[in-house]
């Protein structure tokens, strides 16, 4: 693949790691080349870099495969999923998970990304339900906004509530936006 | 798109009309007369880095530069237009395959003066519009006071990058380095940079005094590249000899080329005359503190 035919979320094979596209910034001087600036993260480590490629670069994609987990529980830093039709286990760590591990609670489906039989990214369904801990009557104070007021979730979560949720209220939060959806239950 | 994500972009759309009523009145006041030419046509410059968008009747023209300098030869004296122009798979934040072009001409000034002339015009904007001689754009204070900083390419690349590129031959690494190192000597007071190698005059004249250098400048405000600014070229001969190498250089790619006859005939008419492009889109991000050109644009 050229550069320019690269875009946000492609994963490339560099010098046999396997690298997200975070994103592409094109700059071109009036009557020179191109320059593409890509922010790419390693998906084996997590860590990000800004390399500068030129028109005419090429890339091989890294063949990533999507597969049905269920989350387990995580131990010292490690977030054990089961493949849902293999049963079999595999383990991510903190690096590749990142802040998704604020919405990962004991048996919730997911889809984690595996290059070469490694799981390097997951992708969460689009809301998740989770129980609140603690809630203003606790965090004395903690109003978000005029309507709202900061809640702790089971998995660590802290987001602004509508006033009449309580503890022990189970709430759905989009994943996408980190934001209060409705009251479940 | 969105209706409501259109209406969210009418106070960028306010100040644009307001900067490009103002450049008229500039242009106007200083005697340019307001021009137009086909955006469509059979034969672009040819230019290695520039791709023209194809179309079955033509291509859409990367910049009007040819049709404008015919006239200039035909004795229109001072001359201006602005207009969209095309250039194939350029899309970036600062990029867009179609975009807004100032293209102003002087008879008789050379690239400095119309350097110092558009100094003039970005200082009257900032006045007009803000009452004052600073922007803030992404974070950075921008003094527009002038004198803005003036830099030869040489003590550019020397002070930001370590080496000459008027000495040292390396092109892969003179874009790569205006884009990440000299376009940042322009944080907190526009760059005027002139003085190009002679291999990348393109239609610029070489300086009399010293061949090596092409009679060229680009402005830099903020880290954008805002305008490109020549001393015209007036010998057919040597136009068509860069032209040949262009030609060569964009039949690598695969992409066809042809040499435009009618415009180098006319070069030989053409009088002693400064050009500049100016990227309104560009300029209109800057006093709008917008980071992507598709805030300063409807659509």
């Amino acid at each position: 693949m050229e550069v320019s035919e690269v875009s946000k979320n492609k994963k490339l094979l560099i010098d046999g790691v396997p690298f997200n596209v975070e994103s592409v910034d094109f700059v071109k001087p009036g009557k020179g080349r191109a320059i593409y600036h890509l922010k790419l993260r390693n998906l084996l480590n997590g860590i990000l870099s800004e390399p500068t490629y030129h028109s005419g670069d090429k890339f091989d994609e890294a063949t990533i495969t999507v597969r049905d987990m269920q989350y387990l529980y995580e131990e010292h830093g490690h977030y054990h999923f089961m493949d849902t039709e293999s049963f079999e286990q595999h383990i991510m760590n903190e690096e590749n998970v990142g802040d998704k591990k604020l919405y990962l609670k004991d048996s919730l489906g997911v889809q984690v990304m595996m290059w070469e039989d490694r799981p390097i990214d997951l992708i969460l369904p689009k809301a998740v339900e989770l129980k609140i801990i603690e809630t203003e009557s606790a965090m004395k104070g903690a109003t978000v906004t005029a309507q709202q007021k900061l809640a702790r979730l089971e998995t660590g979560l802290e987001i602004g509530v509508p006033a009449f949720i309580k503890e022990g209220d189970t709430v759905r939060i989009s994943t996408i936006t980190g934001a209060y959806v409705e009251r479940v239950g | 798109m969105d209706i409501w994500r259109l209406s969210e972009k009418f106070d960028n759309l306010k100040l644009r009309a307001e900067i490009l009523r103002l450049t008229r009145s500039f242009l106007y006041s200083r005697g340019y007369l307001e021009i137009e030419t086909p955006a469509l046509a059979e034969c672009p410059i040819p230019e290695a880095c520039i791709e023209p968008i194809e179309t079955t009747r033509g291509r859409l023209l990367p910049s009007p530069e040819l049709y404008m300098k015919q006239l200039l030869a035909a004795g229109s004296g001072d001359i201006y237009q602005i207009c969209h122009s095309f250039r194939k798979n350029e899309k970036g934040r600062q990029h867009r395959e179609e975009f807004t072009l100032l293209e102003y001409y002087r008879v008789g000034g050379n690239y400095l003066q119309l350097a110092a002339e558009t100094e003039a015009l970005v200082i009257g904007l900032s006045e007009a519009t803000r009452n004052s001689s600073r922007i803030n754009y992404q974070g950075m204070s921008i003094d527009l006071s002038p004198p803005w900083r003036r830099l030869s390419v040489a003590e550019a690349y020397m002070s930001a990058c370590g080496w000459n590129p008027i000495t040292v031959d390396d092109l892969e690494r003179f874009d790569l380095d205006l884009a990440t190192g000299v376009a940042g000597l322009s944080r907190e007071r526009p760059l005027i940079l002139y003085d190009f190698p002679a291999g990348m005059a393109s239609l610029a004249r070489l300086k009399p005094e010293d061949p090596s250098l092409a009679e060229r400048t680009e402005i830099f405000i903020g880290g954008l590249e805002i305008a490109n600014i020549f001393s015209e070229l007036t010998d057919p001969g040597e136009q068509r000899k860069r032209f040949e190498i262009e030609i060569k250089s964009a039949e690598k790619q695969n992409r066809s080329a042809a040499l435009p006859e009618e415009f180098l005939e006319s070069l030989k008419s053409l009088p002693e005359a400064a050009g500049g492009a100016l990227g309104i889109d560009r300029l209109v991000m800057l006093f709008c503190d917008a980071a992507s050109i598709d805030e300063v644009v409807a659509f």
